[in-house]
């Protein structure tokens, strides 16, 4: 550490922050739609990281196929909203096949849903192969840029960064400023009052966690720009983006940025002065330590349970 | 005494079903399977003794931990640390650059033993370790959680990342734990070789021993006042709270009792299988030991060394023959048992056994049907039949 000179130091702490930003876009992507369902509804998905990845193979089948009719510089856009439609739609039907009835159960909920993860890791490993695959990206999303000579920043980093602020705009918005989202809210803050107001609250659910599965779907599409897809892809990420949204405060959408940014940025930092996997050691640790002393999470006030 | 006697029994039908679980573990399957087969028994049958501290700590206390692979990793790490320390005496590595400490700290550079490996050199420090860092390491966490009453789901997920980080940091730091590979090439204890197929028997039953016993103080435990207090809590924690108890001294202490339990088997599993790593604490062995109580019955003890042993011999002969199957099976297993079985093999029994005339005599009998306990017997049945094919 100390062979560098100061602005060495300076453009690596650059780069660091930068690639700390693409874990930070991954996993908030990952935690909205996690926020949504768990803090929403208090349902814990332990297969969300498979409706990632479900995303993810989505993305990669279609730029197959882009790349048989020679266009893959446009598919990427589709790609993503393909990825959604279909996570969304597994989303709906797990929930009305498992979740439902799960309701009042959250630690079995728990149990099912990290069975439905065992069998639909399987299903993409008969399908898709054991290997990681990567999707064949746009011309436009590769090569990096140079603000200084010693700076690189890639720009499929700078792009899944805008999408994950997109969709963290459009979530807000779908759940403070659309009447769809003044539904969940209500049914959240007194289930037998909204349905009393002629809410469809059954619906609402089922909606509620199709979204969560939809943004993990595009949670997915926006992992491929930046590494390749296996079939436990999934399972890498889940128990990050579990402590994000329990970091964060379950309900909060700024607590949930705040924290993935927080957890990305010191993870990526620590990784370059320790050893990899002491960076996520340090990380997690002071991520636990303070939720023990802080149980409700940074940007919540009530006492969970 | 003999009061306390009859509880741990649990009546006229928990001493049955107790019995009955004995006769099986340490009379039949000893006779009916070669010693290759016998090895994997022990193994399975120390993963069982976490299965019995998550009937304790999730059926009847409501607290789901899917940390307990720590507990199991601790004791198992405990023991090995203590074997590896015999087997790696100055003469036998004598060819390494510094004789005397263990081969993969050698192979990392490391000078002299570290501090924390000392006590493990001997066997009741090492004993007294596995029993007591468990259980402090599981206070710490109890009491920073359940005093803040933290529970559910945030436990469940707060206790994964604890297993996770642990399993990172002991990969991670190869010079002072063995890495990825974990502890290997272990030996004798005491100058006893524990390889030897004689040894193994007698491991074997020291397990099943120690298992029963762990049965036995957990039905003492249920049956006590504070087993009433622990279900109570995990219905109505308000209630049990408003009516003068402090619910999270009680969790905290069924969260060590628990942990404790779990560290023996992880003791045991170092001793029959002969080496202890890191693939056995993180999150995927932890909720796959859920499972096992949850496939047995999460609410019965005996049911839960069933549910063990019959989750890993389907995990055996189908990751032999169909390794796809596997986790077909495995994912629907946690499905199937959540939606339709919530009480597992000793719910299902409980249901049918009243329609055989001589089965619901027994459940008769008992004044306070804990029919779970029973399960035995259907249970037994399956075993053989699955052992025969």
């Amino acid at each position: 550490m100390f062979d560098y000179s100061m602005a060495e130091i300076g453009n690596i702490v650059v780069m660091q922050a930068f690639s700390g930003l693409s874990l930070f876009s991954v996993l908030l992507l990952m935690a909205l739609g996690l926020a949504v369902i768990f803090g929403q509804m208090g349902v814990i998905n332990m297969a969300h990281g498979e409706f990632m990845a479900i995303g993810a193979y989505t993305t990669v089948f279609l730029s197959k196929v882009a790349e048989t009719y020679g266009i893959v510089n446009y598919y990427f856009l589709f790609a993503i909203v393909i990825a959604f439609i279909i996570a969304f739609i597994i989303g709906y039907l797990v929930e009305f096949a498992l979740i439902r009835h799960l309701y009042k159960r959250p630690l079995d909920t728990l149990l099912a849903t990290w069975g439905l993860s065992l069998v639909m890791q399987q299903i993409f490993r008969s399908t898709f192969g054991a290997k990681e695959v990567s999707a064949v990206l746009p011309e436009w999303l590769m090569g990096s840029f140079q603000p200084t000579p010693d700076i690189d920043i890639p720009i499929n980093g700078v792009f899944v960064l805008g999408l994950a602020l997109v969709v963290t705009v459009g979530v807000y918005l779908f759940m403070f400023r659309s009447r769809w989202g003044l539904r969940v809210r209500a049914t959240v803050q007194n289930r037998v009052m909204a349905g009393a107001v002629g809410i469809n609250t059954k619906k609402v659910d089922r909606v509620t966690f199709a979204l969560g599965c939809g943004i993990a779907g595009v949670a997915g599409a926006a992992f491929t720009t930046i590494a390749s897809t296996g079939p436990t892809t999934g399972s890498l990420y889940i128990v990050d983006s579990f402590m994000v949204v329990v970091f964060g405060g379950a309900a909060s959408i700024m607590g949930t940025i705040a924290s993935a940014f927080g957890i990305a940025q010191a993870q990526s930092i620590l990784q370059f002065f320790m050893t990899s996997s002491m960076g996520k050691v340090a990380t997690l640790m002071v991520i636990v330590g303070i939720l023990m002393m802080r149980p409700e999470g940074l940007f919540a006030s009530k006492v969970r349970k | 005494m003999s009061d306390t006697l009859n509880k741990m029994l649990g009546g006229r039908q928990g001493a049955i079903g107790l019995a009955i679980l004995a006769v099986f573990i340490m009379i039949v399957l000893p006779l009916g399977l070669d010693p290759f087969r016998i090895g994997l028994i022990g193994k399975y049958l120390t993963y069982a003794f976490v299965a019995v501290s998550l009937v304790l700590l999730w059926g009847n206390g409501g607290i789901l931990s899917l940390g307990q692979g720590i507990f199991f990793g601790l004791g198992g790490y405990g023991m090995a640390m203590f074997l590896k320390l015999e087997a790696s005496d100055p003469v036998s590595t004598a060819i390494q650059s510094t004789p005397g400490i263990p081969d993969f700290m050698d192979w990392n550079q490391l000078t002299s033993l570290p501090w924390f490996w000392e006590p493990f050199k001997s066997l009741p420090l090492t004993i007294l370790a596995i029993l007591v860092i468990p259980a402090f390491f599981a206070y710490l966490i109890g009491f920073a959680m359940f005093k803040r009453r933290v529970g559910g789901v945030y436990f469940a997920i707060i206790t994964q990342a604890i297993a996770l980080i642990l399993s990172i940091l002991i990969v991670g730091q190869q010079g002072y734990t063995g890495g990825v590979n974990g502890i290997t090439d272990l030996k004798t204890m005491l100058g006893w070789d524990i390889r030897t197929d004689s040894a193994k028997y007698v491991l074997y039953y020291v397990n099943a021993g120690l298992l029963i016993a762990c049965i036995l103080l957990s039905r003492y435990v249920l049956s006590s006042k504070f087993g009433m207090l622990l279900l109570a809590m995990r219905d109505k924690e308000e209630r049990v709270r408003f009516s003068g108890y402090d619910v999270s001294n009680f969790k905290i202490f069924i969260f060590c009792l628990a942990a404790m339990i779990s560290a023996i088997g992880g003791a045991m599993f170092t001793l029959q299988v002969g080496f202890m790593s890191p693939t056995f604490i993180g999150i995927v062995p932890s909720i796959e030991m859920v499972i096992f109580a949850a496939v047995g019955g999460r609410m019965s003890l005996i049911g839960a060394v069933y549910g063990t042993l019959l989750v890993n011999f389907g995990k055996t002969m189908f990751s032999e023959t169909y390794p796809e199957l596997w986790l077909f099976l495995m994912g629907g297993l946690f499905i199937a048992v959540v939606m339709f079985f919530p009480n597992g093999i000793a719910g299902v029994y409980e249901k049918y056994a009243k329609k055989v005339p001589f089965l619901r005599k027994l459940s008769e009998e008992s004044p306070t049907p804990k029919t779970a306990q029973v399960a035995a017997v259907t249970a037994v049945e399956i075993k053989e039949a699955g052992v025969k094919a």
